[in-house]
């Protein structure tokens, strides 16, 4: 495919989305389009649409064929949040097509599709419109091809399921009849194609079942695990256990002579925590037999400087710093100490919670092909294709034009697919194999390589005046960083979901505030876990807020509106929108209505971030020994005007507080002599299905607000309204991380 | 290197591998029947089961040579020759999300439901007790192995297979 010289279209003053059009000589059709609704959103490169005769190709995302089949491509990567269903789904309802007749497609990583990246919960705020438009778009061509075959005016003409009908005679022609008709259309401005009005919706907002479901329960082909090609060999890499440590030698010859193993090498690697680190590649006839050889692979590394990185060490450290000044202020209103010396008391909570892995039930895997030509093709279950073809042209020197790559479903995200490691690795191994080659992690390369949640330490004091309102508010973040040497200067950024932003809640709402934050240096890699820095702070800052309403001796849910409505007009916040929501749950959950014996209890928490608001009330059980049973979680949730697919829509929010209570009750890692010690499930839990809880109840608000994802923001509110309730059902306050820290014993 | 005689999902398939190839990947590498599922490779996560003799096993704890004259059913094989009730159940409550762990997730409940057609909540906690899934899918399961007995309760094919 060849690039097209852009025909720019001056952006409107609202930085809306439009679209620009243009036609190809030879009858093709373009629709590039460009929306930046957010900051990282790209434009949409033209590209002529390879089509064949008859045929309707509106856009790079639509094809009608003669015999009236559509096919629609997904252009984003598939990771179990049910984009590859949504999106689609956009695109049909504006088009006025049967669902059931449509072929969805998984599209590579090309510039044709714009932005390819399922990440911050913005696949959906990114393409919603957008795809709107295409779909309107190529509805309006089809029903200005009806009517000229017809010579009657298009307004008597109306789409339905694949079928334009002129209205005062009855008459129908099917999509596939006019796709030919439809293709030599101008393409009309896409700015003001007829939208369907809500009411009208067919598809978005109904229960509609994942694309993929008949060919999961069969047991299909789907993952990147289970890419096989011909000829292809089976690869494992060994990396250091302390991160960043060199392969100083290896026993490569007798692990060369063992069964099935077709050779063993070092790749040097790189410095880059996140990127191709340096490691010891084994490739076999079978990933069995790879396996195997690794067992008897050794390897005497240098280990690096991080080999005395230890979790006991960084609790020391953050301890020490508590009171300290933070290395940097990252918000100082009013007068703090002023207001603390004025608050008629003081309270004051430590906070904590550990490094966390992602633990995607598929481990990291990748299948290469480095061809005679130089080229090199690769098939990766990523949420960020564009990130790997960046990194393996960075580190392998192959230039991107060279490298194609594949989509492919992905057995969990959750942000550690953002990362480019594995594919490099893949990359680096079948650079020096003249065949395809797959990378299969074992499930402990996955846990003790990861990118990890960072850890962090919150040491809150406030200042309450005597009706118990918070005056002064002090937090000192401990957090950490991969320490980097710049121009001679060693700086220390916090890793990622290790920052704290300073307009984070409450922040901006007390007069008396400061917010310091100091980073520890490590060697852990980090990265982004689904709902970054939301993930830990709404915990600490829900859970503290809750603190101060009983220290105030009020009722929690009362206590925070107040709080909440102290500042109503917080830019990026939309102080009416959480109200109306907190309202919202505690209704539907019955809030301060109801008596609860000892040992039971309800917690409140809310949060907002990637864009989404949500409330949530738990209730729970506590036996007088310590087990807990999240008896029932109400869930309410502002993403905005419409939900596209209530179906996938649930599903996000049942599976985000199920993984928010299996992260709060028993995940952790263990850090001793720069090691992770956790490998498995065995010593890293995960939720098991008696641990679901009993009842979960959604209620989606649907509002004036622009469409927005929900794979992230009902993830962080759940650990704080469940340690709430525990509260509430024992008296015993959770400020650490995970539940296993703390005895709930109550009798 | 040994010769092994497998009888999975009615055919006959003769392997050549050492003998203490996981059952896992004798499936996967060997015969390419990837819809069974590494997950942990210890016995920890459900996402390998697989039915030697319609009891549910985890096949990347099961050596190839143990298999023996057992019968082998897969995913693949689950809904030969029609669709299982499950899958169906699956399907219509659209339980998948990543979809990663559950080939794992309906041999366990289909071994459940092959011993007690109208399990209870806590009869499918226990029999799935050992499938994990990542993405929370747990209460749909619950609901779809519900739904699965209701249909096979609906159908003729259900109530042959009972008996
Ligand atoms: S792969 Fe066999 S139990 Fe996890
Ligand atoms: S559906 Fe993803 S692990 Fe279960």
């Amino acid at each position: 495919m060849n690039t097209l010289p852009s025909h720019a279209v001056p952006a409107d003053p609202n930085r809306r989305a439009f679209l620009r059009t243009a036609t190809l000589a030879g009858g093709g059709l373009l629709l590039g389009c460009y929306l930046a609704p957010l900051a990282s959103a790209a434009p949409i490169v033209d590209v002529p649409q390879r089509r064949k005769p008859d045929e309707f190709v509106p856009n790079a995302f639509i094809r009608i064929a003669a015999t009236g089949v559509v096919t629609l491509v997904s252009k984003q990567p598939e990771t179990g949040q049910g984009i590859k269903t949504a999106l689609p789904m956009v695109l049909a309802e504006e088009l006025e097509v049967d669902w059931r007749d449509v072929v969805i497609v998984q599209g590579d990583l090309d510039p044709v599709y714009g932005r390819q990246i399922a990440g911050g919960s913005t696949s959906t705020p990114v393409n919603y419109e957008n795809f709107r438009r295409l779909g309107a778009t190529a509805r309006t061509m089809l029903l200005q091809a009806a009517a000229e075959i017809w010579q009657v005016a298009e307004g008597e003409c109306v789409a339905t399921l694949g079928t334009i009908v002129h209205r005062p005679s009855g008459r129908t022609l099917g999509y596939g009849a006019l796709a030919s008709k439809a293709a030599e259309r101008p393409v009309p401005d896409a700015t003001k194609v007829v939208l369907k009005t809500a009411k009208d919706f067919a598809l978005m907002g109904r229960r509609i079942g994942g694309v993929d479901n008949a060919a999961i329960v069969a047991g299909e082909a789907l993952f990147g695990i289970d890419v096989r090609l011909p000829g292809m060999r089976y690869a494992v890499y060994e990396k250091c256990p302390v991160f960043g440590g060199t392969v100083v030698s290896a026993n490569l010859d007798l692990v060369r002579a063992l069964p099935g193993v077709l050779d063993a090498f070092i790749i040097a690697g790189t410095d880059d925590l996140t990127g191709l680190m340096p490691g010891v590649a084994i490739v076999a006839e079978s990933t069995w037999a790879a396996f195997s050889a690794r067992k008897q692979l050794r390897v005497v590394w240098d280990e690096g400087k991080y080999a005395n990185d230890d979790w006991r060490g960084f609790i020391a450290q953050a301890e020490a710093l508590a009171d300290a000044p933070g290395a940097t202020r990252l918000r100082d209103d009013g007068d703090i100490a002023a207001g603390m010396a004025a608050a008629a008391r003081t309270v004051e909570a430590s906070y904590r919670y550990p490094f966390i892995a992602h633990a995607c039930l598929e481990p990291q895997n990748c299948t290469a092909w480095f061809k005679p030509d130089g080229s090199l093709e690769i098939w990766a279950p990523t949420q960020n294709p564009a990130a790997g073809q960046t990194l393996v042209t960075a580190v392998l020197g192959i230039p991107k034009e060279k490298i194609t790559l594949h989509l492919i479903r992905s057995g969990g995200g959750f942000g550690r697919r953002l990362s480019a490691d594995y594919i490099a690795e893949a990359a680096a191994i079948a650079q020096r194999v003249s065949a395809p080659v797959k990378l299969t992690w074992s499930r402990e390369d996955d846990m003790r390589h990861d990118h990890y949640r960072p850890g962090g330490f919150h040491f809150l004091r406030v200042g309450l005046d005597a009706k118990g309102r918070v005056v002064a508010w002090r937090d000192h973040f401990v957090t950490f960083a991969n320490a980097r040497t710049r121009n001679g200067k060693t700086e220390l950024r916090p890793g990622s979901g290790g920052h704290l932003s300073p307009d984070e809640f409450p922040g901006r709402w007390i007069d008396h505030c400061r917010m310091e934050e100091t980073a520890l240096d490590c060697g852990i890699p980090m990265g982004p876990w689904r709902a970054p820095g939301a993930n830990a702070f709404a915990w600490v800052f829900q859970s503290f807020i809750d603190e101060l309403a009983h220290a105030a001796g009020q009722d929690p849910l009362a206590y925070s509106l107040a709080l909440l409505n102290r500042r109503p007009n917080a830019t990026g916040y939309d102080v009416g929108r959480m109200t109306r929501l907190l309202a919202h749950v505690a209704d539907k959950a019955a809030w301060g209505k109801k008596k609860f014996p000892r040992g039971q209890g309800a917690g409140i928490a809310f949060h907002y971030c990637h864009r989404g608001y949500v409330a949530q009330v738990a209730e729970v059980s506590v036996a007088p020994h310590g087990a807990l049973k999240v008896d029932r979680v109400v869930v309410a949730v502002d993403i905005g005007a419409q939900i596209i697919n209530l179906s996938g829509a649930e599903a996000q929010v049942e599976g985000s507080v199920i993984d928010g209570l299996s992260v709060l009750a028993q995940q952790e890692l263990d850090i001793r002599q720069g090691r992770i010690v956790q490998g498995n499930f065995g010593d890293y839990p995960l939720a098991g299905i008696a641990d679901r809880p009993t009842a979960i109840e959604i209620h989606f608000l649907q509002t004036d607000n622009p469409v927005t994802g929900l794979g992230e923001p009902v993830l962080p509110p759940l650990a704080p309204a469940v340690c709430n309730a525990i509260f509430a059902a024992t008296g015993v306050r959770i400020r650490q991380l995970p539940l296993t820290q703390t005895s709930l014993r109550w009798a | 290197m040994g010769i092994f005689t497998l009888v999975i999902n009615g055919a006959r398939h003769d392997v050549d591998v050492a003998p203490e190839t996981p059952l896992l990947w004798v499936l996967r590498d060997t015969l390419g029947l990837v819809g069974t599922k590494f997950g942990c490779g210890i016995g920890e996560c459900g996402a390998c089961i697989v039915h030697l003799d319609d009891v549910p096993a985890k096949s990347c704890r099961t050596t190839v040579a143990s298999v023996g004259k057992r019968r082998v059913t897969t995913i693949e094989g689950l809904g030969q020759p029609t669709r299982h009730p499950l899958q169906q159940a699956w399907v219509e409550l659209d339980v998948p999300q990543c979809g990663f762990c559950q080939p794992g997730q309906l041999m366990s409940a289909a071994a459940l439901l092959r011993e007690n057609p109208q399990p209870t909540d806590k009869d499918i906690e226990e029999a799935l007790a050992g499938n994990l899934c990542r993405c929370g899918t747990y209460p749909r399961i619950v609901a779809g192995v519900h739904r699965a007995a209701e249909i096979a309760a609906a159908t003729p094919a259900g109530k042959k297979e009972r008996t």
